[in-house]
């Protein structure tokens, strides 16, 4: 069994450093299993958010060797021999302590987003073909690794103006729901602020459920936003009836 | 004493899966003010694990389906021994539950007919699971999560429940604290519905997650109410089996239910041995053994477990329908299960026993005091059927809110008693103030080596008392722990009340499996293999806490009906 050295970050909102481990390597053991031991053989009060251990729950979300990673399906054996490894908080979100940071602020986003809406007499009948798109969208596990990565929450933290991918494809899965009759395109532009999105994609490479986060959701949306918005035909409508 | 913030509501829901969300759902329709209330974020609980579907009898897909089916069904998987008129609830009312969803924005497979679609699952007689590919669990969380957060329920976040309540006979609200600071909060509530899952991580091998330390069934019990059927617990046939780290996770039954086969070393189908009739799709309790007994018998794959293969499906069948478990074996053990087969053994699941209820309402034998989904006992009997947690949940969950929210109402708030609190803050202060003591990481790894060993698959008196003998030693020694660094989101001290919530289910378990001379459903004993219908069939396991410690009582099972009994002597 070899030994791995891991380097994780301690401290608060007022700061801290990193402290080193070394942690015995058993068969495919993942990042949160050596965090695990740290906690019960160097430090019971390393905190860190999980639930699944099985990559469902999206709660382990860190940045590992500075790559935002969920810490229970990064692998030690990922590593080379003799790597230390880095284990920080995700950087988008305040951190509370070690590991864990303050991600509040995409509970009181999410809850912004006007619901599901079918029509009064909706007959429930769905296609295959027809859910699909939605399906994708849903399978997100919430793990915010891709609002993590988003250089307008990120680098700009303009959490004011911008909702993030997370909740892009939530809209977006809304307005592509096949028996849905609201109409969010304003909501999108004025309130989730679409247009700040300029598609570098870095969500779509970090969701670890390989949702197409920019391709099948913001970028669809950007398009009905502009439909909406931007059509010479709406716009000269809009003028005439003063919407 | 320090400072502490108190909430009043007309119903607190302790617990944000499946069965907390609807209660609170429900609860919040009626009109009370009610708070939800869930050691993790919302939407991480263990609901969002569930992988193969929610049992319903919408008759989609094999139209002969009925509620009268399912309902035999799982009075069949459970051995009898189910509360039936919660079986009964349950399969009547689990189809509009799961319409319910659809209507609240959930998307299910679908039939070509454009209707929910509805696969195979061990002990359905009907393809009867409606699902979400392997990952209908996650679909039904946020489906009720979203209905719930625009539903006027206030959510309290990582807030860990340790203590309920009481004004006399009936509870009147909840102590615990804020896992980000480790402040206390007091809750002050007319009604509280326990929705905290099950017991798992008191194994070592369990597909559960860390939530599940039994906490509601321990405050349940220290509030005086009866724990039912705690010895049955469910392994479920198929954990992943290697790598080592990973031993334990789920693999959905799906797997089986979409075709899947189980061999052993010798290439053997040997569920032909076990069930010749359902084969792989038999009840978990008989895969279970059947896997146990492959392994033990010296036809083990190379990790001591069973193949299970489900390639013959297809590679693009197999990621269609099965897309977690593709990852999963890919990701965790660097196996393509499109092209081979995977080691599975069973794993610690689900605790069938619970709080024991009544169908109707949710309500405990403590007044106030109303439990839904893995927390409450009955509906499963001996032995859930897969799909009939994810209904049960949804059922009852709604009665609970529905109970709770009708016990509330008109009702006033009871005064809290404040060395009530300060001493529940005392005691969940002295790991910090202890300068000596046992570490609480290490108690509870021996927790898990104890439950694994003595209180598995298969038991013996001799097994189960040596259990017995090693939990009251960890009891003891549980008495003094010691945990280091601040009262700030410090997982050492939320291991220690998650530690005393594991001893007192892990002791009901191993009482109870002690104390029932037969074997039945998940309950297997070696010493007496086979069921005693005349004797034990007729009789629930409970416990209860009487002058301090845990006492043990067995209660004839509700009879049924004869308009109900009629359907199963009619089949004979």
């Amino acid at each position: 069994m070899s030994v791995a050295k891991l380097r994780v970050f301690r401290g608060d909102s007022q700061g801290g450093e990193e402290k080193e481990y070394e942690v015995p390597v058993d068969e495919g053991m993942v990042v949160l299993d050596a965090l695990f031991y740290i906690q019960a053989n160097y430090d019971g009060d390393l905190a860190i958010r999980w639930n699944c251990k099985a990559a469902k729950c999206g709660s382990c979300s860190t940045e590992i060797n500075g790559k935002p990673r969920l810490a229970c399906k990064t692998r030690m054996d990922s590593f080379e021999e003799g790597e230390t490894v880095t284990v920080y908080p995700i950087k988008a979100f305040p951190v509370i302590k070690d590991l864990v940071t303050d991600v509040s602020w995409n509970y009181e986003v999410s809850k912004k987003i006007p619901p599901f809406t079918p029509a009064e007499d909706t007959e429930w009948i769905m296609y295959q073909e027809d859910v699909e798109r939605g399906q994708e969208f849903r399978k997100c596990i919430e793990c915010f690794m891709c609002q993590n990565v988003c250089h307008i929450l990120r680098d700009h933290n303009r959490k004011d103006a911008f909702a993030g991918p997370r909740f892009m494809i939530k809209i977006a899965e809304r307005e592509m729901h096949p028996l849905d009759v609201l109409d969010r395109r304003e909501f999108a532009r004025e309130e989730a602020g679409v247009g700040f999105c300029n598609i570098t994609k870095c969500c779509t490479e970090v969701c670890p459920e390989d949702i197409h986060i920019t391709d099948n959701g913001i970028i669809p949306l950007k398009e009905r936003v502009v439909d909406k918005y931007y059509d010479p035909l709406s716009w000269l409508l809009r003028k005439i009836k003063g919407k | 004493m320090e400072k502490y913030e108190t909430h009043t509501h007309d119903v607190i829901v302790i617990g944000a899966g499946g069965a907390g969300l609807r209660a609170a759902i429900e609860s919040s329709a009626q009109g009370a003010s009610t708070a939800l209330i869930c050691k993790s974020l919302l939407g991480k609980a263990h609901t969002v694990m569930a992988e193969g579907g929610v049992a319903a009898a919408l008759a989609n897909v094999d139209t002969k389906d009925n509620w009268e089916t399912h309902f035999k069904d799982t009075m069949k998987g459970g051995k009898m021994l189910n509360n039936w008129q919660m079986a009964l609830y349950h399969a009547k009312e689990a189809p509009e539950r799961v319409r319910e969803l659809e209507y609240w924005g959930a998307l299910f497979d679908r039939t070509k007919e454009g209707r929910i679609n509805q696969r195979a699952f061990g002990g359905h007689t009907w393809k009867r699971l409606a699902h979400v590919g392997d990952r209908t669990g996650l679909e039904m969380i946020r489906t009720l999560q979203e209905k719930g957060i625009h539903s006027g329920i206030d959510v309290y976040m990582e807030c860990t429940i340790t203590h309920l309540i009481k004004d006399g006979d009936r509870v009147v609200g909840a102590f615990g604290y804020w896992r980000e600071s480790g402040k206390f909060v007091l809750f002050r509530a007319n009604a509280i519905v326990l929705a905290t899952g099950g017991v798992g991580k008191a194994y070592k091998y369990t597909s559960n997650s860390w939530e599940y330390t039994g906490d509601g069934h321990a405050m349940a019990y220290e509030a005086g109410a009866e724990l039912i059927d705690m010895e049955f617990i469910q392994f479920h046939p198929t954990g992943m089996v290697w790598p080592p780290s990973v031993r334990g996770i789920l693999v959905t039954e799906a797997v089986r239910g979409e075709g899947g086969i189980l061999t052993n070393s010798e290439g053997e189908r040997f569920m032909e041995r076990y069930d010749p009739e359902r084969m792989e799709l038999s009840t978990r309790d008989v895969v279970a053994r059947s896997i146990y007994t492959e392994v033990e018998q010296g036809r083990g794959s190379p990790h001591g477990g069973a193949f299970l293969d489900v390639s013959h499906r297809g590679a693009d069948y197999v990621r269609r329908k099965l897309p977690s478990m593709y990852h999963q074996f890919m990701e965790f053990a660097d196996i393509d299960i499109t092209k081979g087969p995977m080691e599975v053994f069973p794993t610690t699941h689900y605790v069938m026993g619970g709080v024991k209820v009544e169908g109707d309402t949710c309500s405990s034998t403590v007044p106030g005091l109303f439990a839904a989904g893995e927390v409450a006992g009955g509906m499963h009997g001996a032995n859930r059927l897969g799909g009939n947690s994810l209904s049960d949940l949804l059922v009852f969950g709604k009665r609970a809110g529905e109970g709770a929210a009708a016990y509330a109402s008109g009702k006033s708030h009871a005064s809290v008693s404040a060395e009530l609190i300060e001493g529940y803050a005392n005691e969940l202060r002295e790991p910090f103030n202890n300068t000596q003591g046992e570490n609480p990481y290490t108690i509870h790894q021996d927790l898990q080596d104890v439950m694994q060993l003595y209180i598995g698959v298969f038991r013996t008196e001799e097994n189960i008392q040596k259990g017995i003998d090693e939990i009251e030693k960890l009891k003891e020694r549980a008495r003094t722990l010691k945990i280091e660094g601040s009262v700030m989101f410090n997982p050492g001290w939320h291991l220690c009340r998650d530690l005393k919530s594991m001893l007192i289910v892990s002791e009901a378990l191993a009482r109870c499996a002690l104390a029932r001379k037969e074997s039945r459903g998940a309950h297997s004993r070696v010493d007496f293999p086979e069921s005693d219908d005349g004797t034990w069939g007729k009789l629930n396991s409970i416990v209860a806490i009487k002058d301090g410690a845990m006492d043990f009582a067995t209660r004839p099972i509700m009879e049924m009906p004869e308009e109900f009994s009629r359907m199963f002597t009619e089949d004979k």
